[in-house]
């Protein structure tokens, strides 16, 4: 399966590797260089690459390269899914997932690289196992090692790794038990020139933080599951029983996890929180155009939006721009010629606007299209498709919990043409 | 690991610096030399890298050290070189000397060293293989595992006999976490060794059987890397994997799917064929006629899918709602691949959802559903919307959504698709707008009504200010005018126009054929275009001069008074052109067309080789090709075979013996008639029955073959006793319940059914002559077969073992009738033997489970009376199938009426696998209302401990006064005795109940043979190995009553023996599976040495206490 793995910063630079089997020499990597060149953007650098013996596939996440060789047939995504989760992972236990994180950490890095994959096979990705075996670094740890002489590679082998709840280590504790679960929904959307909706749908997630002793089993159920066209769930939740009951029955694991994801249709009407009126236009005549952009609240359910934030890529022959908000703040990054208007808070009374006008590259011919805007918005306590949870129950142990429910609605790919 | 390293040295620095204080107060004259010290640890310290060959030396002085702290900190930074991919191999020879070192955190580090560097250093790697041999024997499982996972990677090829050995021993170790590392262990072993490929067989083999779901998933991955084409292997296990599949680990899942893929392709038939009919409901029917006229009936046969078809894709349908991407593409791809063809639209929704994924996971999805939209335009119509392209897609991900929105336009769609194509053409990425282009072109031949309104598209996006967008755009006109050549001169006229402001050599190109093509619609045009181009001919491409070549030919052939001289002209450039393909082509057009001595008859035809009438090209997906591959590979992604790719073979034409998946329990009867007819007729049933002794799958064959034919009078019948009997095997409980809602037809039908059967049957008389039941009677004589169970079942509950038959529910009645049939069968086997004048009756709506002991409570009384006079002596040399057959005998109070305020309630275990889960053993209640008014709303609340997994019944809305119900539920007792509380409630009250298992009653049986008996008790010797001596009651000395005596305590099933005064039983217990052994030796007179083999010694020195009570008991 997976033969070796290569971290590769933006710059090109290999500053980990790891093989799982026979030892491969970093001159594969030329090729995936090679590719990454012509791609001009790291986005655009095919994820699977042929090489005269060996294959490449790669993904890209938070300025890194994760670029494993694989010399047989093994499906892409195994591979895929499996460094996604790799980073997850350095992400969980060092809090981010970049270069530097990474060089600091290199030993417990490589530690758990070892530990996940056994000749290329994933051996243990569970973070509850894994942190079982290798305790993630803390300041307290470092210094209760220093003096005892304790270490932070456990030596026995992680319950969950045997248990059917794998997920969930035994023993937990807690002096306060606590339940919270996150509905975020995000509104993915593209809406045309004239306003009207081209598509629209609710992708939502529900992140829980469960810290409960002992084997709590949980039931979550909402008022209105019909809502829910397509989920998918996090092993732990029991599917015969989200068949049958729709209700979600699980065996929480340990601390801050993905519960669910959901996707409420297209069928359904969504609601558009906020209506766009723009005009952006370049002149014929002279390098010149002119920008206005205005943001108004439409089917906000009585909330507030806020976090509301515009970003322009805007055509490359764009020089620069002279603006003026009546709210907010914008800039414009001459390099990557995208404009950035960061709002705030929607204030139904007075309508933010942004108006002013673009110098365009003398010479070359007026753009002829007009960049797409994308939205960013943010509702507290609203989940826009309606769904709510009706309740949270807990069997197996005595005490009462502390429970939260947290509804936010986000926007997603929102994007308005032009 | 610096920045620890720098602290210590700026500790040393500060202890030096103190040493230098009280050195001057001491007025000591060492000033001098403590400063160079001071000054060569300050250099080490700022420039760490300058010294690193020398860091080698010093992480060599650490590493031999007494100090584990320094050992440790240089192991940190050891391995902190491997990562950065620098060399330190060098300090193998202090490094393995380590390897022994009680600090776990050490240890770790000195195996990733060796790992690593082994292979370099093998004679010095040899040192530490001592250590792990040791750490083999070690009894912490983890200590265990990971010293086989660092031996069986160090590729040196010296050690393969220990690597083999210890994979070996390692396979059979308790812990699966051990079994799992030695799975993974055969792979590396394989990949050193290819010779070993026999033995590691074997190893995958035995490994293939295990249960546990950690082991399943790397087994079968070692199973594809060593010996992907020994399916012969999956056969036996394919069931078990199919149930375990859910529990698997997600990677595991990902690996068995795509094997069980390839699998199906080669067991089942095809379920695609026209006019197939997917009614699992006759699953059965099919069968029977299809074994018994296969050879006439090959064609026109109704296709009905194999059960082990079905389950493969029942079983997978959960995981699509996974969490992980790679398992939702494997199902999808499995559906794909194997389901029919209307039930492949369920992984639609799945597959979009996996578009919100990461870029990367977007993409091999996104190539997946081109090639499966281009096949399955329907799949995807409804979510066209999802495909959408938005303008912060990788470039990548947009053309991949394009190529899908143009596979799925059609005639209702399109116009929303060309409108949404409009917005791309504008797209900033100018790649992706000629992309967008092409894709129109693709439209507009694929959807005739669409065609004009495309091309006036393409022709306004001509005066685009884009230069690759027009030029796409004249190539994809270009390509469309050839297809629909007429009326369309106005647009050639227009590009002749635009020809002077087009660059793009490739467009300029297509203009001038199109001219030359269609040079008779544009007369006057073509020879102005070519008198341009004579201008620039030198400085075009190649590509434009050789359409140059070409447009001159056609128009010399066509209008040679106005050319003639300009195509002389052009002709001559060509042939003193840099380019010797331009040259050749001018020397071959002149020949051609130019009339002279040389040229011959060739001439003549010129006109009709260059004019003749071209076919369109076709403009096609680049997905076309791609289903040759197995979706979701890499092969497939690449659109390349890769190294190791295993074709997925196509469908057999006739399915192979199906028979090969069953293990132990249950065979359909297809297979059965065939095969013993063919291989058994000749042989006395004596002899019939003696094979079966050794070959322990038949003795499935055996029973299942009478099982199924009853149930084949409904066909569901078989899925719902099927799972009554697969004790391994997850009982499905829709199946069970369509089974008992068929049940009602089968009654009706039972009589012309059974009638069918007999004419078949007769057939095959010599074989089935000596199997009888009295269900036959049933059937038969009294043509009526429900009112011969109901009646013997009321005669058994008159004896006592039984105690629902009076309850008039559906699901009761039923189960009644089951256990009923499942009772009776120890009938059969027992005439079998000394009964042939019963021959001819139809046994079939039996399983010959035979057992030996518990005759007389179970047998009905109708039955017993048959089966007066027989021999019972010899019956135990028949019994080799062990079937749980043995009936409840003991009904326990849960609830008592005073307590119940009028509702009591009492439970049992009926014996059977439980339907709803595999590791829950089934209990019986039956509710009696001995109140005075109904009770409402009867149902299970609260339990405790609150983990505890039961499955409920369903609530009873209403129970009349002295009326009673019974229901079933399941209890997961994990193996412990431990009682499960709960609470009964009505409407009104709730009481706490609690149901304590006899330790007996949390096995179940299992079949094996002697030999197989030996081989798993020597493997649970010593620890687990429990037994005492005996004293038997004078009574249970016989082999009967010895029997009846431990079937009556624990649910296992009997061992054949060969000696007379051993017996054997053994069984696994229901939740995790772990074998029970229990044998019972007779010693002179009332002694008797009983023995109890498993890993729960628990549960053994329980079992052993309540059958040394049970066997003292006269």
């Amino acid at each position: 399966m997976i033969h070796s793995l290569f971290l590769i910063n933006h710059t090109g630079d290999i500053f980990l590797e790891k093989h799982w089997k026979s030892v491969i020499g970093r001159s594969v990597c030329d090729y995936f260089f090679e590719a990454r060149e012509k791609a001009v953007e790291p986005e655009n650098v095919p994820p699977v690459l042929q090489t005269p013996h060996h294959y490449l596939i790669s993904i890209y996440r938070g300025k890194l390269f994760f670029l494993s060789v694989i010399q047989t047939e093994v499906p892409p995504l195994f591979v895929i899914e499996f460094l996604h989760r790799v980073a997850d992972t350095i992400q969980d236990y060092f809090g981010e997932c970049s270069e530097g994180v990474i060089k600091d950490n290199v030993v417990t890095v490589y530690e758990l690289l070892e530990e996940m994959l056994d000749n290329g096979f994933p051996l243990a990705t569970e973070s509850n196992v894994l942190k079982e075996m290798i305790r993630p670094p803390t300041i307290l740890r470092s210094v209760v090692n220093t003096l005892t002489g304790a270490s932070n590679v456990g030596d026995t082998l992680p319950t969950g790794q045997l248990s059917n709840v794998p997920w969930r280590r035994v023993g937990v504790k807690y002096t306060n038990n606590e339940a919270y679960f996150d509905v975020i929904e995000e509104i993915d959307a593209i809406l045309d020139k004239s306003g009207t909706t081209v598509f629209a749908e609710i992708q939502g997630v529900i992140e829980a933080c469960v810290r409960l002793t002992g084997m709590p089993d949980l039931t979550l159920s909402f008022m209105n599951p019909r809502l829910l066209d397509d989920v998918s769930f996090h092993p732990c939740v029991r599917f015969k029983r989200w068949e049958s009951e729709r209700v979600l029955s699980f065996i929480p694991p340990d601390g801050n996890f993905t519960l669910m994801n959901y996707h409420v249709s297209s069928q359904n009407l969504v609601a558009i929180p906020v209506y766009v009126k723009q005009s952006i236009s370049f002149f014929e005549t002279g390098p010149c155009g002119r920008l206005d952009i205005t943001i108004g609240p439409k089917q906000t359910m009585g909330k507030t939006v806020e976090g509301l934030m515009v970003t322009i890529h805007m055509p490359k022959a764009v020089l620069s721009a002279n603006l003026t908000a009546t709210q907010g703040t914008y800039t414009y990054d001459l390099a990557t010629k995208v404009l950035v208007w960061d709002i705030g808070k929607l204030n139904p009374q007075k309508l933010p606007n942004l108006k002013g006008s673009l110098t365009t590259q003398a010479g070359t011919p007026k753009p002829e299209d007009n960049p797409s805007l994308n939205i960013d918005l943010k509702i507290q306590q609203l989940a826009i498709s309606g769904l709510k949870v009706s309740r949270l129950d807990m069997y197996g142990e005595k005490y009462k919990p502390f429970k939260g429910v947290k509804y936010l609605t986000k926007a997603g790919k929102f994007q308005v043409r032009t | 690991m610096d920045v620890g390293l720098s602290s210590l040295r700026s500790e040393a620095v500060g202890a030096m610096r103190t040493a230098l204080v009280s050195a001057e107060n001491l007025q000591l004259s060492l000033k001098s030399e403590l400063s160079q010290e001071e000054q060569a640890l300050t250099l080490t310290k700022s420039s760490p890298q300058e010294t690193h060959k020398d860091g080698n030396e010093d992480l060599k002085e650490m590493l031999e050290s007494n100090k584990e702290s320094l050992k440790l900190e240089a192991m940190k930074r050891v391995v902190g070189l491997i990562a950065k991919g620098k060399n330190s191999s060098e300090l193998f020879p202090a490094v393995v000397k380590n390897v022994a070192s009680k600090n776990i955190e050490l240890k770790k580090l000195v195996y990733v060293y060796l790992v690593r560097y082994a292979e370099e250093q093998q004679d010095l790697a040899l040192l530490s293989i001592s250590t792990f041999q040791r750490a083999l024997k070690d009894p912490n499982q983890f200590i265990r595992a990971s010293a086989l996972r660092v031996l069986s990677s160090i590729r040196v090829p010296i050690i393969v006999p220990i690597m083999m050995l210890a994979i070996k021993e390692a396979a059979a170790d308790l812990s699966p976490y051990v079994r799992k590392t030695s799975a993974h262990a055969i792979q590396k072993l394989y990949s050193l060794d290819p010779e070993q490929k026999e033995q590691l067989i074997e190893v995958i083999e035995k490994l293939l059987k295990d249960k546990s779901t950690l082991v399943a998933g790397s087994v079968v991955m070692a199973f594809e890397e060593v010996c992907p084409d020994r399916i012969d292997l999956i056969h036996k296990n394919y069931r078990k994997l199919c149930n375990l599949l859910v529990d698997v680990e997600e990677w595991g899942q990902v690996v068995i799917i795509s094997m069980l893929t390839r699998y199906a392709r080669t067991q089942f038939t095809s379920p695609w064929k026209e006019g197939a009919i997917f009614d699992e409901n006759n699953d059965k029917t099919f069968y029977e006629s299809d074994s018994e006229e296969k050879k006439e009936q090959t064609e026109a046969k109704p296709y009905i899918m194999d059960p082990d078809h079905r389950l493969l894709l029942r079983n997978t349908k959960p995981l699509l709602q996974s969490r992980n991407t790679a398992v939702v593409m494997s199902v999808a791809q499995l559906y794909w691949h194997l389901a029919p063809k209307h039930e492949v639209n369920i992984v639609t929704k799945s597959l979009v959802r996996l578009l919100r994924s990461h870029r990367e996971v977007q993409y091999i999805v996104l190539q997946n559903i081109a090639t499966m939209s281009i096949q399955r335009k329907g799949m995807f119509e409804p979510y066209m919307k999802s495909f959408y392209v938005r303008s912060t897609d990788a470039t990548h991900i947009k053309t991949l959504k394009l190529e899908i929105l143009t596979n799925l336009a059609n005639e209702a769609n399109i116009s929303t698709i060309l409108r949404e194509f409009q917005t791309y053409v504008k797209s900033q990425d100018k790649a992706f707008a000629a992309a967008t282009i092409q894709a129109i072109g693709r439209c507009a031949t694929n959807i005739s009504e669409v065609t004009d309104t495309c091309l006036n598209g393409l022709v306004l996006l001509l005066s685009n200010r884009d230069e690759t967008v027009v030029a796409e755009s004249v190539v994809v006109i270009k390509k469309l005018l050839q297809t629909q050549p007429t009326q369309h001169s106005e647009i050639i006229k227009h590009m002749a126009k635009l020809f002077d402001n087009i660059t793009v050599p490739m467009a300029r190109a297509s203009i001038l054929w199109l001219m030359g093509e269609y040079c008779e619609r544009v007369p006057k045009i073509a020879p102005d275009v070519l008198r341009k181009m004579a201008k620039t001919f030198t400085a075009e491409e190649d590509i434009v001069k050789l359409q140059t070549v070409n447009l001159a030919a056609k128009l010399y052939l066509t209008n040679s008074k106005q050319t003639k001289l300009l195509t002389q002209y052009i002709l001559n450039l060509g042939k003193y052109d840099q380019n010797y393909d331009i040259r050749d082509r001018t020397r071959f057009i002149r020949q051609l067309i130019v009339p002279n001595e040389k040229s011959g008859a060739l001439n003549k035809y010129a006109r009709r080789i260059l004019l003749a009438p071209k076919p369109a090209p076709v403009l096609e997906s680049a997905f076309k090709d791609r289903d040759r591959f197995q979706l979701g590979t890499l092969s497939h992604s690449l659109n390349v075979k890769a190294a190791g790719y295993q074709e997925l073979s196509d469908w057999p034409a006739v399915a192979p013996d199906q028979s090969v998946r069953n293990v132990e329990v249950i065979e359909p009867v297809k297979e059965w008639a065939p095969l013993v007819g063919k291989t058994k007729k000749s042989k006395s049933e004596d002899k019939f029955y003696s094979d079966d002794e050794d070959e322990k799958e038949e003795e499935g064959s055996e029973s299942s073959g009478s099982e199924d034919s009853s149930s084949s009078s409904s066909s569901d019948e078989e899925s719902g006793s099927e799972s009554e009997e697969e004790s391994s095997e997850e009982s499905d409980k829709t199946s069970s319940d369509s089974g008992k809602s068929s049940s009602g037809s089968e009654k009706s039908s039972s009589e012309s059914e059974a009638e069918q059967k007999k004419k078949k049957k007769t057939k095959k008389a010599p074989l089935k002559k000596n199997k009888l039941t009295a269900g036959d009677s049933d059937s038969d004589e009294n043509g009526n077969g429900p009112v011969a169970q109901s009646s013997s079942s009321s005669a058994e509950s008159s004896s006592g073992s039984e105690t629902d038959s009076e309850d008039d529910s559906d699901s009761d009645n039923i189960a009644a009738q089951k256990k009923k049939k499942s009772e009776a069968k120890s009938k059969p086997k027992v005439e079998v033997k000394s009964k042939k004048e019963v021959s001819l009756l139809d046994l079939d709506d039996f399983s010959p489970a035979p057992t030996n002991a518990p005759k007389s409570s179970v047998v009905s009384s109708s039955l017993l009376s048959d089966l007066e006079g027989l021999s019972l002596s010899n019956v135990s040399s028949t019994m080799q199938v062990t079937t749980p057959s043995f009936g409840p005998v003991k009904t326990y109070e849960l609830l008592h009426h005073m307590t119940g305020k009028g509702l009591s309630a009492k439970y049992h275990f009926p014996r059977q696998p439980c339907l709803y889960q595999p590791s829950m053993v089934a209990v019986q209640v039956i509710l009696t209302n001995s109140s005075d008014h109904s009770l409402e709303e009867i149902h299970i609340g609260d339990r405790s401990p609150a983990s505890l997994n039961i499955h409920c019944f369903n609530t009873i809305e209403r129970l009349e006064p002295e009326a009673s119900v019974t229901v079933s539920m399941g209890i997961d007792f994990s193996d412990s005795t431990q009682a499960a509380n709960f609470q009964l409630c009505t409407k009104e009250d709730q009481f706490s109940v609690s149901i304590q298992p006899a330790v007996g009653e949390l096995l179940m049986p299992s079949t094996m043979t002697e030999e197989d008996f030996s081989k798993e008790q020597g493997k649970l010797l010593g620890m687990n190995e429990t037994s005492a001596t005996i004293t038997m009651a004078t009574a249970n000395t016989s082999s009967q009553a010895i029997g009846k005596q431990v079937l009556s305590v624990a649910n296992v099933g009997v061992v054949s023996s060969s000696q007379n005064n051993v017996h054997r039983f053994a069984g696994r217990t229901v939740s995790s599976g772990a074998v029970v052994l229990v044998s019972l030796e007779q010693k002179e007179s009332c002694a008797a040495l009983l023995t109890i083999n498993t890993e729960k010694s628990v549960m053994a020195s329980m079992l052993l206490r309540d059958l040394k009570q049970a066997l003292a008991q006269a």
